[in-house]
């Protein structure tokens, strides 16, 4: 280092060894400045996220294993169990299933009535409008989404708002709290604005030539949309799509809170192994893991499709 | 709306061998007039320009013809029909749009089918249509490709060929060559003209580039502030340009603005605000009788500098150099002259070798070579 000792640079009369030690110190700083930027956000993660992972990955290789018991042998018990039949129906295959079920339920439900709605904003609202137009979409974010579910009981529930309307037109009222309904309802009216804004970013990007250009070729307004709007802002409506089933899939709220007993899925039936009776950590890791999975399968092909997608344009 | 003044219309106007006529056309946009009352007739088969400066309304004009506006007043009429209410995608006319417009997520060879599957023609069709356009831009090896994978130029042949395969009565280019390098553009210009030659269909191209106009045009309109200001061929155009403003934007020119001090023996005698006096020759056009405000246009190429103070010579007036630039064949003179007026005389550069800032110099031009104008546009 004492090569580097701090000497004015001579413009043009770099000795070698100032290179060499040029070159040390750029390398030295390329090492730090991740170090000193992703550091304190690294730790946390690594420390929070990244070591419970690992531990719940330990759990859930030891079958059957409860807290305040010895723990038993390393196996895949807890991932076996998961096809287990009782009175001959496998219900935690069920679980998982009525758990994807919703998340597509509720994901469809955001797509069809989320696009309208941003391809309003985005291509017909005039532009001074558009950002206060998001801004009330997303507002009811502002609010926690547990007062929202108990917003949704009080508007579902027998005697609710709901039933309310319906008498006064006459209309025999229905019973849809505690249900699946209920559930999908709940999901899909949580996660709405997410879908709204991300289906707004792709849509506000879309060439309006493009579209002139369809017309130009003999396309009419709806042959346009389905040759044109709805290709070009693909990515935008598989990344909604994708965001809403990953954040759906592990909703605890919604479900527990709106979807009574017939709506087991994987999120309660995880809380219930680590804090309901049956205390079962093992089970409930395995099921976490299964969980985890699923999610970044999802998130992988967000990412693989939205690459591929932005290669070609 | 539409069919009231299709049917109102007596035949004899809709002359069918006109493919674009325009009758008194005007475009309001929010309270400001884009174009105020044109009257075009393009017919079948020419390589029509319209030439403007920006915002001369240019852009409007041809989108009106495509329909991607309606006009605030007249009428627009494709081979004799009036197109007022009909939408673009049922006008027989294709745009090659300034940006290209290419569908990113379809291929070039989808690209190009776009139209012909719209139409929903036969598979066995659109392969060999696509086929052929295709091979009449010279891209049969990019059929695969996507049109981000494509360069500048590569892309302004798959907008050529996506508008031509669909057979339009009229092709409507929006400054087809606008974004591409000095050289590419002049190897398209070549291309365009070769083109239209090939396929004998009507091109409409809008162009601020002059030199564009005047070498693939069979005919040009110079439009100013919304208005036709003149329609010809490129020569007529520039040798006789009918207002200042065309002798202006149309190659270069030295304008000396002024009136009419007597017309006698067959020349006018105009005096300039700075007091020269000029003689030119009157026009069919400009024939203005005395005190009538008129422009002069002289060209700097009909121009001559001489050192030595010529004798009698008419249009002769002393003045001194201020600045030179040499173009290779040419050299560009500027000289201010006495009365004050700068003047830009252009000449062959091997004459004038010894032509210097220091002694004072002549320049004359003969009363043929100027071009007298009127200042205001003549009304309609």
């Amino acid at each position: 280092m004492a090569t580097s000792a701090p000497l004015p640079p001579v413009p043009g009369a770099h000795s070698s060894t100032d290179t060499v030690a040029a070159k040390l110190k750029r390398k030295l700083v390329s090492l730090i400045q991740p170090t000193v930027l992703l550091g304190p956000a690294g730790i946390w993660l690594f420390l929070l996220l990244v070591v419970p992972t690992l531990m719940i990955l330990e759990l859930s290789l030891i079958p059957g294993f409860r807290p305040g018991e010895p723990a038993g042998a390393y196996g895949l018990g807890n991932y076996t169990k998961i096809f287990e039949l009782i009175d001959g129906q496998p219900i935690y295959l069920w679980v998982i299933a009525r758990s994807v079920l919703f998340s597509v339920g509720s994901m469809l439900i955001c797509l069809f009535l989320g696009f309208p709605v941003a391809y309003w904003i985005a291509i017909m609202a005039p532009k001074r409008w558009q950002n206060l137009l998001l801004v009330s979409f997303v507002l009811p974010l502002w609010t926690s989404s547990l007062l929202r579910s108990y917003a949704w009981i009080t508007i579902l529930r027998p005697t609710g708002v709901l039933n309310s309307l319906l008498g006064v037109f006459n209309l025999p009222p229905v019973d849809i709290l505690n249900t699946q309904t209920a559930v999908m309802i709940g999901l899909a009216y949580n996660y709405l604005p997410y879908m709204v804004l991300i289906l707004y970013s792709s849509l506000e990007k879309l060439d309006q030539r493009l579209l002139e250009a369809a017309s130009d070729l003999g396309a009419t307004p709806q042959q346009g949309f389905w040759k044109v709007t709805v290709p070009q802002t693909l990515p935008g409506i598989a990344a909604g799509c994708l965001l809403v089933f990953i954040t759906n899939l592990g909703d605890f709220v919604v479900p527990e809170l709106l979807g009574g007993a017939s709506s087991m899925t994987m999120a309660r039936l995880v809380y219930n192994q680590f804090l309901g009776a049956t205390r079962n950590w093992g089970f409930g890791s395995g099921l976490s893991m299964v969980l985890i999975l699923g999610v970044s399968i999802a998130i992988a092909l967000l990412l693989k499709y939205g690459d591929q997608k932005a290669e070609d344009f | 709306m539409a069919q009231t003044i299709a049917k109102n219309l007596p035949t004899v106007e809709t002359d069918t061998k006109y493919d674009v006529e325009l009758h008194n056309v005007f475009k309001v946009y929010n309270g400001e007039t884009a174009v105020r009352g044109i009257d075009l007739g393009i017919r079948q088969g020419e390589f029509f320009s319209i030439l403007g400066p920006s915002g001369c309304g240019k852009t409007t004009t041809l989108r009106l013809i495509a329909g991607f506006e309606e006009p605030s007043a007249g009428e627009v009429l494709v081979r004799g029909k009036s197109m007022v209410g009909v939408p673009p995608y049922r006008r027989p006319v294709n745009t090659v749009f300034q940006s290209y417009a290419l569908f990113g997520h379809l291929t070039v060879w989808d690209n190009i089918a776009f139209g012909l599957r719209i139409k929903q023609k036969s598979k066995s069709d659109i392969q060999r249509l696509v086929g052929e356009a295709l091979h009449l831009v010279k891209m049969d090896s990019f059929a695969r490709r996507y049109p981000a994978q494509l360069s500048g130029g590569q892309q302004q042949r798959i907008a050529l060929a996506r508008a031509l395969v669909n057979q339009p009565t009229v092709v409507l280019l929006d400054e087809p060559l606008g974004a591409l390098d000095l050289k590419l553009r002049k190897e398209m210009q070549v291309e365009l003209s070769t083109l239209h030659k090939e396929l004998g269909v009507t091109f409409v191209m809008v162009t601020h580039d002059q030199e564009e106009a005047l070498s693939l045009s069979d005919r040009i309109a110079v439009m100013n502030e919304g208005r036709v200001e003149q329609i010809g061929t490129p020569s007529e155009i520039y040798d006789f340009p009918k207002t200042p403003f065309v002798a202006d934007f149309i190659g270069e020119t030295n304008l000396f603005e002024g009136y009419v001090e007597s017309v006698d023996a067959g020349l006018m005698k105009v005096t300039t605000q700075q007091g020269l006096s000029i003689l030119v020759k009157p026009t069919a056009a400009c024939n203005g009788s005395t005190s009538d405000p008129v422009v002069v246009s002289v060209r700097p190429e009909k121009i001559q500098v001489t050192l030595d103070a010529p004798g009698s010579r008419i249009n002769c007036f002393e003045g001194r150099l201020i600045h030179t630039m040499f173009l290779g064949t040419h050299v560009h003179y500027v000289v201010q002259l006495l009365s004050g007026d700068r003047v830009t005389v252009m000449q062959p550069s091997h004459v004038n070798g010894s032509v210097s800032a220091e002694a004072p110099l002549y320049i004359h031009w003969a009363a043929t070579d100027g071009l007298p104008l009127f200042t205001q546009p003549p009304s309609h």
